[in-house]
């Protein structure tokens, strides 16, 4: 395998791990005005996510900085192009953030109603942006040998917008999940009933992404050529239908886990179809970037390949230690002293 | 405005605005480490109330930190997608270490302290923001030594009309960097010296929780004088650094028109670009600029008439950010001495001038850091890497003026409301004081 497929194999896992992550946290987010009826029932919500959505959105940081570090033609014309999108993404992660700083810290009620609806609007923009944006890789950009051509509307076309659809069911039911896992009584019972709903609209959603990925995309061409990678994309559908599975058992715990493997799946399907191209150009396919025309020198891919491989093992060994250290239920009323 | 002009803008704004909180994460996380660690040693609980108090206001301040510099980060392709491909090969590197290696420390385990005081045991809540201070700390040294390397650029050869690396060794030993990296923690240091201080003489003052807050200020006190003395020396290391590697800033922040050995220092002095002299020179002391320079009373230092008029930096700013820096330190030496004097000898209670000095002292650290990064940055100008690449070049092409200008109008709108909302809280937490109980 050369460094440059090493890297487009890490590149993606970074994105797949930070959706599979923060992805319950925006979820969570999202819902977090519909499920979190009371006071209590809020703080518990807001309590459930605050050990770790940080550490959650460091995947993002780390997908970026690896994207510069590997690919920087690449990271320069995404980042440069997709300006206003990510922006608005950035712009939404500080007031989620902040949200949840903020929100337990001061007093009134309408300090407490202004948060809680930023918290709502702060996580489901980067919800639906992320996918807007990846469904904007996946069909290709306007790139000829000038750079970028488009503009912000272009970005907003039905398959992309579909995407950006499909990101936000698969997040708000892992945030859903995650709130039925670690929730009790009445609140965590209405979070696996609203995981189910959510779950029927899902998949309805990944039908129309996978067929108008066919008909809108080149990812299907890896797929035609090497049908054996349609493992991929059945495993995934595959998984989304254990979720079910789960949720009618009650169990969440497994579904919880089968949604966070979904959206890992998801992900990975599509960059499956995407190889080798980074950003591909609708235009004309010699104006696109793939691992090969974007990537960095063979020094520092090599030197990058050591600091991942010693230090992406070791913070999943510590967060999953953080996560198990809070993997009690929360109990409304305790533990809640720094505010969240 | 051009693309230009805006993106320079928009970056410098943000980028000050994240060094807001930045430097108080630093400091504060090493101070609460060591609290935490003489509370797990002695099973004092003041020094468990201490962690608590100071780690509260420590939370509120943190969270900005972490969403600001997000942005930063993305930033570079955003606004600067031309630097980031002419650099990206070598200066990336140290960015993508920093989020591997320190942030995710940092961000994992501030979780577990903030929320996990009943979950883990005495020990490994204080190892937690052990790491915490170890990672904020780490976390500055990549993203400083690739500061370094835009203000010395090493290790690096120009090939595929790119600078690409050539020697990593060189990127990461960059002295140039690793001077920049203990200046800049050194007066995060001094800040969260200053800040404990503040604080803790606004609640002396009132007679509130004496032994707590006289304990924090005792701490704060020590801190605070040997990170401002580590501060000033470390100071002239990048005097000299900057002397053998940037001799248009350091003519620049000097005001130093002639290329001369020997060269005096006007303690007095106001430049005038235009006619290319010093409208105000008094007070000169005979070859202290060579000495302060280079450590030589008969070094040359290189004037400004000897470089090309489009080779330097915005000259009233980076004389003016360069002074004010260096009268904030020495200030903050002296304040530091008296308030480390009178806690020593036990006289907070009766040093009520004193108390109240500290309280309105929270600021200068604040603003002589920003400061100091003006100097640094505009003073690099107009080069983006010192010598090698200029600013005007780094730009993003497929960017519209007006795009920018939106951009850089949400960042003042978002980040002035969450500013406000930030301070208020600080202040409303910092003034509550400690809590009652200690489970």
């Amino acid at each position: 395998m050369s460094l440059q497929v090493l890297w487009f194999v890490l590149w993606g896992l970074l994105w797949a791990v930070y959706f599979a992550l923060d992805g319950f946290d925006l979820g969570a987010g999202m819902l977090y005005g519909t499920l979190g009826r009371s006071e209590a029932e809020k703080a518990a919500i807001r309590r459930s996510i605050g050990p770790v959505w940080d550490g959650n959105e460091v995947w993002l940081l780390t997908a970026g900085g690896a994207m510069f570090a590997a690919f920087p033609a690449a990271y320069a014309l995404l980042f440069s192009s997709l300006y206003l999108p990510l922006l608005v993404i950035l712009f939404a992660l500080i007031f989620r953030g902040a949200a949840l700083e903020f929100r337990g810290k001061g007093e009134g009620a309408a300090w407490g109603r202004t948060w809680d609806a930023v918290l709502g609007a702060a996580s489901f923009v980067p919800a639906l942006l992320f996918g807007v944006a990846f469904g904007n890789i996946f069909r290709g950009l306007p790139i000829d040998a000038s750079g970028y051509q488009g503009s912000l509307v272009y970005l907003l076309n039905p398959y992309s917008l579909l995407t950006g659809v499909l990101f936000v069911l698969l997040f708000a039911l892992h945030g859903a999940l995650w709130i039925a896992l670690k929730t009790a009584g009445e609140l965590g019972a209405r979070a696996l009933r609203t995981a189910a709903g959510l779950w029927s609209y899902l998949l309805i959603s990944v039908a129309g992404f996978l067929v108008s990925s066919y008909f809108s995309t080149g990812l299907a061409k890896n797929y035609l050529e090497a049908p054996a990678w349609i493992a991929v994309p059945l495993l995934a559908v595959g998984a989304l239908f254990v979720t079910r599975i789960m949720i009618g058992k009650a169990n969440a715990a497994g579904a919880f886990l089968a949604s966070g493997a979904t959206i890992l799946l998801v992900t990975a399907a599509g960059l499956v179809g995407l190889y080798p191209n980074l950003l591909p150009s609708r235009l004309y396919s010699v104006f696109g970037l793939t691992i090969f025309n974007a990537s960095s020198s063979p020094v520092t891919l090599k030197i990058m390949t050591v600091v991942a491989l010693v230090f992406v093992p070791v913070v999943m060994a510590y967060q999953a230690w953080v996560y198990r250290v809070f993997r009690h239920k929360i109990d409304a009323g305790a533990d809640g002293e720094a505010g969240y | 405005m051009s693309v230009l002009t805006l993106s320079r803008i928009q970056f410098a704004a943000t980028a000050m605005f994240h060094f807001l909180f930045v430097p108080l994460t630093l400091g504060l996380s090493v101070l609460i480490a060591w609290w935490e660690a003489r509370y797990v040693r002695t099973n004092d609980e003041t020094y468990l109330r201490m962690a608590k108090f100071w780690g509260k206001l420590f939370l509120i301040n943190f969270g900005l930190g972490v969403v600001t510099g997000i942005t930063m980060e993305f930033q570079f392709g955003m606004n600067w997608a031309e630097y980031s491909k002419y650099v990206g090969d070598i200066f990336g590197a140290p960015l993508a270490i920093e989020a591997t290696a320190a942030f995710f420390l940092e961000s994992t385990f501030i979780g577990l302290w903030a929320l996990g005081w009943t979950k883990v045991s005495k020990k490994v809540h204080a190892l937690a923001i052990g790491l915490v201070a170890f990672a904020a700390n780490l976390s500055a040294l990549w993203i400083l030594l690739a500061n370094g390397w835009m203000q010395r650029p090493v290790g690096y050869v120009l090939r595929n009309g790119r600078a690409e690396m050539a020697d990593f060794k060189a990127l990461v030993f960059n002295g140039t960097g690793w001077s920049i990296f203990l200046h800049t923690v050194l007066s995060g240091y001094v800040l969260a010296a200053f800040f404990v201080m503040g604080v803790s003489g606004y609640h002396l003052l009132r007679k509130r929780e004496e032994k707590l807050f006289g304990a924090s200020f005792r701490t704060a006190a020590l801190f605070g004088l040997a990170s401002s003395v580590l501060v000033a020396v470390s100071g002239d290391m990048r005097g000299v650094d900057v002397a053998r590697t940037q001799p248009a800033k350091l003519a620049a922040m000097e005001s130093h028109w002639e290329t001369e050995s020997g060269a005096a220092m006007p303690l007095l002095a106001w430049p005038d670009a235009r006619r290319e002299t010093n409208s105000v020179d008094a007070v000169r002391i005979p070859k202290l600029l060579s000495f302060l320079s280079f450590h030589d009373f008969g070094a040359e230092v290189k004037g400004l008439r000897d470089i090309p008029a489009e080779e330097r930096p915005p000259l009233l700013v980076t004389f003016l950010s360069f002074r004010i820096m260096v009268a904030l330190g020495a200030v903050m030496i002296l304040a530091a001495l008296w308030a480390w004097i009178a806690s020593k000898r036990g006289k907070l209670a009766s040093s009520p001038r004193l108390l109240r000095l500290l309280l309105y002292a929270i600021p200068l650290p604040y603003v002589a850091i920003q400061l100091g990064w003006l100097l640094a940055e505009v003073g690099r100008q107009p080069w983006l890497v010192y010598g090698l690449y200029k600013t005007a070049d780094g730009v993003s092409k497929s960017l519209s003026a007006g795009t920018v200008a939106v951009s850089l109008a949400g960042f003042v709108l978002i980040y002035g409301a969450l500013a406000a909302v930030d301070i208020v809280l600080l202040a409303k937490f910092a003034r509550k004081g400690p809590e009652e109980a200690v489970r």
